[in-house]
């Protein structure tokens, strides 16, 4: 059991996740950001860690990796920085980002380091499932962290089945296929998936994520999910000025207190 | 085969399928089907016959005299340089367009360095009637641009990659972005022996024909089995792998592979992956990267677009590891002079990639009686620019 179990058994529904990449505006926000994002009511966090090729992503979040970049961060200035992320934040915290970067630092110091200072889930969109079954469950699991796995309108059923049975704290359902911040049209297809999806009855739960970015599309992603990421939507607003004052205001744009 | 892929996907510790669940679906067909579409006789008939009559193959096995007086062996050129768009993307990308076809693809995209295998991947959409788009880095669009125009003029369209250094790396990873958006009717022609498995094993086994032939015209020309060496160019390693592909079990053929050393291997401007590549992912395989300590890709350099890679092929990476394969460098100079020498001894005028294979001449040591095969993996016409900037021609 880590903060991500606890959360999910606690609340159901309009579960909601940000993301950020660290050190993007500015290197030395990344606590700042996480603390005012738990006071404006995110229920958990993907912490973004930065890498030069990231493939999945769209211009905003791979501009974000690269101003970060810039900045200087790196997975030990990362994990330097979440040094009092248990003193700042409560909510359930993921680390996100490439599998290079973490195989440089070594997985097992990864996973480490990770869980003393207290992140609860990881998330490396090119990880595979053999690789990570056959090579690395374990040290996940000796650190009490959740590997979450992403599905899209194109996964298989059976492989859908093998990604439930390998999760321990919840799917992360890409609403399509398509790299991060696309616009998402919301067309019989994805309407269609989502049901697929939830009558499936998995036995984790579903989390959203990928064109997620105000009320209207979050609204709908709740009513097949157990709730939804905003990431692009959010890093755009990091590329404002007064970024930090501007975040309760956006979190209530995603989510109005009513359906909390 | 001793050197080859295993069910996994892997070389030793090399290869497999890093690759984001976006790209699974595509790659899991690929990997299902891409052996027993290969090796269908339908597929196999209309392969051949386009590598003959399209493409002009066989491709000669050259015994080049001068050459041979002057490193004291007798030197062959595998002369790839004479196929049809002028180098051996051609082979890969008619493999390629056939299977994308069985596999009921509308659409294809490629990403291209030197625009050799950006050329190639028009040409086969031309030939087949369809949609072709193509990402090319800047900085690549502009010191190979004929084969831009080329691109064009063949009914492709030409993408710019202006992210990270402009160059191959993004090339490829705005390729694959395009086809993370579009899984379903896209087919994405990788030009090199990289990317998620079955792609490295893919383009080796459509390259290998370069080896097949010449190991049959090394026979006819001096009765010998085999040669005491063979030699290429590496970036990604396509016309390497296909050059070494069916020596890779004859154990007494060295084979030599020519990285990119830029300004100098520790110049800081270098594309010598095995020199200063570590244990990393990219583009979908566990291989030999350039990178920092925080696993940074590093931006690699060479004159030469199509070497300018900061990664290698896994089964390269494994054939450097295993040592059944010796990993050498020039430098930019060396492979300009190089070039230069080869219009001037040979009446060739070789791409900068295929000069940096040649450069390599003037460091062995040769056995009078050796035989040497070294594949000339393109024509220089898209290199005129550069040779003639540099040699003020």
């Amino acid at each position: 059991m880590n903060r991500l179990n606890n959360l999910f058994n606690t609340k159901k529904d309009n579960l909601l996740s940000i993301y950020y990449t660290a050190g993007y505006p500015e290197i030395d926000t990344t606590l700042d950001i996480a603390e005012a994002l738990e006071k404006a009511g995110a229920d958990f966090l993907e912490i973004g860690f930065p890498y030069s090729d990231p493939v999945a992503d769209g211009p905003i979040i791979q501009h974000s990796s690269e101003k970060s970049l810039e900045n200087g961060m790196t997975l030990h200035l990362l994990f330097e920085q979440l040094k009092d992320l248990r003193k700042r934040v409560s909510i359930p915290v993921m680390l996100m980002g490439y599998f290079n970067p973490v195989i440089q630092y070594g997985v097992e110091r990864f996973c480490k380091k990770a869980a003393e200072v207290g992140v609860d889930g990881i998330i490396v969109p090119d990880l595979p499932i053999y690789e990570y079954e056959t090579l690395y469950a374990s040290t996940f699991k000796d650190n009490n962290l959740s590997n979450i796995f992403m599905v899209t309108p194109q996964t298989s059923e059976e492989r859908i089945r093998k990604i439930d049975e390998l999760s321990n704290s919840f799917i992360y359902l890409l609403s399509s296929s398509t790299i991060t911040g696309a616009n998402l049209q919301m067309t019989n297809n994805i309407e269609d998936y989502y049901k697929r999806i939830k009558a499936m009855h998995l036995k984790n739960p579903t989390i959203f994520g990928f064109g997620i970015k105000d009320n209207a599309t979050f609204k709908n992603a709740c009513q097949y999910a157990n709730g939804a990421i905003v990431g692009t939507a959010f890093v755009k607003l990091l590329g404002e000025d007064d970024y930090l004052e501007k975040i309760p205001g956006f979190v209530k744009s995603i989510r109005p207190i009513s359906n909390a | 085969m001793n050197y080859g892929v295993n069910e996994q996907g892997y070389y030793g510790d090399f290869g497999g399928a890093y690759i984001p669940e976006m790209l699974y679906p595509n790659v899991e067909e690929l990997r299902q089907q891409y052996l027993s579409i290969i090796n269908d006789a339908d597929f196999k008939a209309e392969f051949d016959q386009l590598l003959r009559d399209y493409v002009g193959r066989p491709s000669p096995l050259y015994h080049a005299k001068r050459y041979s007086e002057r490193y004291g062996a007798n030197i062959f050129f595998k002369r790839e340089d004479l196929n049809h768009t002028g180098s051996h993307k051609i082979n890969n990308a008619i493999g390629q367009i056939l299977l994308a076809i069985r596999l009921g693809k509308k659409r294809i995209i490629a990403e291209t360095g030197a625009g050799q295998h950006g050329v190639a991947t028009a040409t086969v959409c031309a030939l087949k009637g369809i949609e072709c788009v193509v990402y090319m880095g800047e900085i690549d669009m502009a010191r190979q641009a004929p084969n831009v125009s080329r691109m064009k003029m063949l009914g492709a369209k030409v993408i710019p990659a202006t992210s990270g250094s402009k160059t191959l790396k993004d090339a490829t990873n705005e390729a694959l972005r395009d086809w993370i958006g579009n899984p379903v009717d896209t087919h994405y022609i990788i030009g090199s022996a990289v990317g998620p498995y079955p792609y490295p094993d893919m383009v080796a086994r459509f390259q290998s024909i370069i080896s097949l032939e010449a190991k049959k015209q090394l026979k006819e020309q001096t009765g010998k089995e085999l040669p005491e060496y063979v030699m290429a160019c590496v970036g990604g390693g396509s016309n390497a792998i296909g050059m070494f592909y069916h020596f890779l079990d004859d154990e007494t053929v060295k084979l030599i592979a020519v990285e990119a050393a830029g300004k100098g291997v520790n110049s800081g401007h270098s594309a010598a992956t095995t020199a200063l590549g570590r244990e990393g992912v990219l583009h979908g395989s566990r291989t030999l990267l350039m990178q920092t300590d925080d696993g940074q890709v590093v931006e690699p350099y060479s004159i030469s677009a199509g070497l300018d890679y900061p990664g290698i092929g896994p089964q390269h990476a494994f054939l450097h590891k295993a040592k059944r394969a010796q990993y050498v460098s020039v430098t930019d100079d060396e492979a300009l002079q190089a070039g230069l020498l080869c219009s001037q001894l040979e009446g060739i005028i070789p791409a900068i990639e295929t000069a940096h294979a040649l450069a390599q001449l003037e460091k062995m040591k040769f056995k009078p009686d050796d035989n040497v095969v070294i594949c000339i993996s393109g024509r220089g016409d898209k290199d005129l620019d550069t040779y003639i900037k540099y040699f003020g021609y």
